[in-house]
């Protein structure tokens, strides 16, 4: 069986898929939302690899370089505010997150 | 000169208001800093504040703090003294200037027309403010200014204890002025803006004292009365444009023969053109003059200090009808039916007001109920076509109305403001002059021979029995009839209030003769109670009278009242002075021989009483023909017009249902990320499909 683009991409679709449920049935820990949504970067990253490969253009492996680099400084920044959250509110527990309305 | 009459008493009611409005400003000073100018008032401020909680506004704050405001603890008006002399001294310069017009354009024959400025134009209608002094004017600028000053001077005693003289003074120069603007108007839009000036300034006097709710109740219905009649005098107006094509009294009077026989095409009726305009406009006067059906209110406006009824009832307001009428005389003259109804009004008036006052216990409504009876006999006058009698009945109901109403004026300060006359009685020995002063102005009233109701009144009377027809016989039948209860009425005040054994221990002990200076303007209609008749008979009646009014008056070419009057037999000029004694003969018996027999009386014609009482249940009736149906339909229209419908789909219902969306929308903004999240996502999925099937904005 020949690996083409289209098993790339379906297997992209299957992490952005879970990436986004992740996001939505979670109801314990806003660390499992980021987890989340580092497996929608990934499914990106794939996507753009795979049809870099296919049309044998590197920039796209550039973007996933970048995407790759934005990740990680945003994990970086997204686990800060979670512990400063943290040492604030005692409590990182998604129901407890609700700050964000008028 | 003229101008000076006019503008002086104006000049009065401004600086008196004037002087009002600061000390009104003084006792609320509200919250709002004063202006640069008042600041020497300011150390007064924190003495004044223990008033009441400030208010912005003085004005409001005024009407606010009412309720809990009480006579004794309001200080009064700085600069009072000020405000009362300077009116006082403007309405006497005013008088002595019109006793000097009087002299000039009444005697020595100078009519004059003093042009002021241009007032209204508008297409077709040009309204000039001037100034008409003919000796009709005259007459009216006398009576007006000698009542005035009379009630000014007098009210100087008689409002001492107020605090708010400096507005009571403002008001009754300003309502001397509105009466002033209405005898000199040159036009009928002039004449409109005199008219509703007395109008307003009626209003504010009869709730002068704006605490009482009756005052304002009162105040209310005078002003709402006179719309009514208001309302067919200004469709008169209209209608003598319409035809003449001006309101000019000379134009309108130049064009008036050319519009006999003219008709009017309304619907399916063909009205004369005259009848209407003179009925439409005597409306008005019925209900400025208080007229049968539009008399209501003069009762009620009892209510207002003692000087107002009388200048209301003696020379201002509602003499202004009567006046009217006899401005108009050249229309009345070509209208013979509209004449006749004057005639059946006026003398229906006459006696129903006299029926009334038979039986009224409150001293001043018995003299109300009779000047509203001595209006009906100067409108039979009118009507009849002796103009002149009419005048001259005004002129000397005046004097003697004045008088009346200040005597009892002077008996109320006497009772310590008590009105009744069942309370009362025996009050002569106590004040003396008052007493003289009352005698001689219900000697005057009734007709006892050589005073000044003796002349005119007769005249009257006897003017109605010269003219022919159902209706004229039905005037003279009910005005003789009226003169003799005029006499008993009149005299049942006398003796109740000033006979027999007083009835109030407690204030008959207290009572006390006025100070002097009520007492002089007494003195001084007293006077012209007695002299106002034969001095002036002669240029009211007979020959002099054409010669005295020339053009200011019309008399038609069949008018010959004046000359038939001198020409009656013995017995019809006798009558009414025989009625005249035969009241006081009855009064006499019923309230000095025999005190039982009135009460009596009253209990064996219980329903007779009480329908008098009542004022032939006029009050009850508007109220269940015209009041409750008006508030029904009011609150219909406020309930279920304006608060069901308008706001209800109007701005309640828009706001409430702006806030039930809203309501639901707020409780989608839960707080939890996953919720944005996800709102987020399905945009992006809709806008995803949106370009995968439709192409986006672009396709």
């Amino acid at each position: 069986m020949i690996i083409g683009l289209g098993h790339y991409l379906s297997v992209g679709a299957i992490l952005f898929t879970l990436g986004i449920f992740g996001i939505f049935l979670n109801r314990k820990n806003v660390i499992v939302i980021l987890m989340s949504v580092e497996l929608i970067l990934l499914a990106v990253n794939i996507n753009l690899v795979a049809f870099s490969a296919f049309l044998g253009d590197i920039v796209g492996q550039v973007y996933a370089l970048i995407v790759l680099t934005v990740a990680a400084a945003e994990a970086a920044i997204g686990l800060a505010i979670l512990v400063a959250y943290y040492r604030n509110r005692g409590s990182i527990a998604v129901e407890d997150v609700n700050l964000m309305k008028g | 000169m003229y101008e000076a009459i006019v503008l002086l008493p104006l000049i009065g009611a401004i600086i008196a208001g004037a002087i009002a409005l600061i000390g009104a400003r003084n006792r609320h000073p509200g919250e709002d800093p004063p202006p640069p100018h008042d600041d020497h008032t300011a150390p007064l401020v924190p003495e004044y504040e223990t008033h009441g909680a400030p208010d912005p506004g003085a004005a409001h704050a005024e009407i606010g703090h009412s309720s809990h405001e009480t006579e004794e603890n309001v200080e009064p008006d700085a600069g009072s003294r000020a405000a009362e002399l300077i009116t006082t001294t403007l309405l006497g310069i005013s008088w002595v200037l019109s006793c000097l017009a009087f002299v000039d354009v009444g005697l020595r024959g100078h009519d004059a027309r003093v042009p002021l400025f241009n007032f209204i134009t508008s297409g077709d209608l040009k309204v000039d403010w001037a100034l008409r002094i003919d000796p009709l004017t005259a007459v009216m600028l006398v009576v007006v200014t000698t009542v005035s000053a009379l009630v000014h001077l007098y009210s100087i005693g008689y409002m001492a204890d107020d605090p708010h003289k400096p507005r009571f003074f403002s008001y009754l120069s300003f309502f001397t002025f509105a009466m002033l603007v209405l005898v000199t108007a040159d036009n009928l839009a002039q004449l409109f803006v005199g008219w509703e000036g007395v109008g307003l300034a009626s209003y504010l006097l009869i709730g002068f004292w704006f605490h009482k709710p009756e005052a304002n109740a009162a105040a209310i219905k005078a002003f709402i009365v006179n719309r009514v009649g208001d309302f067919g005098f200004s469709l008169g107006i209209f209608a003598v444009f319409l035809l003449t094509g001006s309101i000019n009294f000379d134009t309108i009077f130049a064009q008036a023969p050319d519009l006999v026989g003219k008709s009017f095409h309304y619907l399916s009726f063909n009205v004369d053109a005259l009848t209407l305009i003179c009925l439409l406009l005597f409306m008005g006067a019925m209900g400025k003059s208080a007229q049968f059906l539009l008399h209501t209110w003069l009762p009620d406006a009892m209510e207002g200090p003692t000087p107002v009824s009388a200048l209301i009832h003696a020379a201002t307001m509602v003499t202004a009808g009567v006046f009217m009428v006899a401005r108009l005389s050249p229309l009345f003259e070509l209208a013979p039916d509209a004449k006749t109804f004057v005639v059946f009004i006026g003398a229906t008036t006459a006696i129903f007001a006299a029926t009334v006052a038979l039986v009224q216990n409150d001293i001043k409504r018995v003299v109300a109920y009779s000047t509203c009876s001595q209006l009906g006999y100067m409108f039979v006058a009118m009507g009849s076509g002796a103009y002149s009698i009419g005048m001259f009945h005004l002129f000397t109901h005046a004097f003697f109305k004045a008088l009346l109403f200040l005597g009892s004026g002077s008996v109320i300060v006497a009772m310590h403001h008590e009105q009744d006359m069942r309370k009362m009685g025996g009050l002569w020995r106590k004040i003396p002059f008052t007493y003289a002063m009352m005698i001689i102005g219900t000697l005057a009233l009734t007709g006892f021979p050589f005073t000044a109701g003796f002349f005119s009144k007769d005249a009257i009377i006897e003017s109605d029995d010269v003219i022919q027809g159902t209706v004229a016989s039905y005037g003279f039948i009910m005005t003789v009839a009226a003169a003799a209860l005029t006499s008993f009425y009149s005299w049942r005040l006398i003796f109740k209030t000033f006979h027999g054994e007083p009835h109030d221990h407690h204030h008959y002990e207290a009572a006390h003769e006025s100070p002097l200076v009520m007492l002089i303007p007494l003195a001084v209609l007293a006077f012209g109670s007695i002299a106002a008749g034969w001095l002036f008979l002669h240029i009211f009646e007979g020959h002099g009278a054409e010669e005295f009014f020339r053009e200011s008056l019309k008399f038609g070419p069949n008018n010959h009242v004046l000359e038939q009057i001198e020409q009656l037999p013995l017995y019809i000029t006798l009558a009414p002075t025989v009625m005249m004694i035969g009241g006081f003969l009855v009064a006499w018996q019923f309230y000095i021989r025999r005190p039982d027999l009135p009460v009596a009386l009253a209990r064996d014609q219980g329903v007779l009483y009480r329908f008098l009482l009542n004022a032939w249940y006029f009050d009850r009736i508007y109220d269940f023909i015209f009041v409750r149906p008006a508030m029904w339909i009011g609150r219909l229209f406020w309930k279920g017009g304006d608060g069901f419908v308008i706001d209800g789909f109007g701005p309640d219902g828009v706001s409430a249902r702006v806030l039930d969306v809203t309501r639901n929308v707020v409780r989608l903004q839960t707080g939890y990320l996953y919720h944005y999240a996800f709102a987020m996502l399905i945009g992006v999925a809709a806008f995803v499909t949106w370009f995968m099937f439709a192409g986006g904005l672009h396709p």
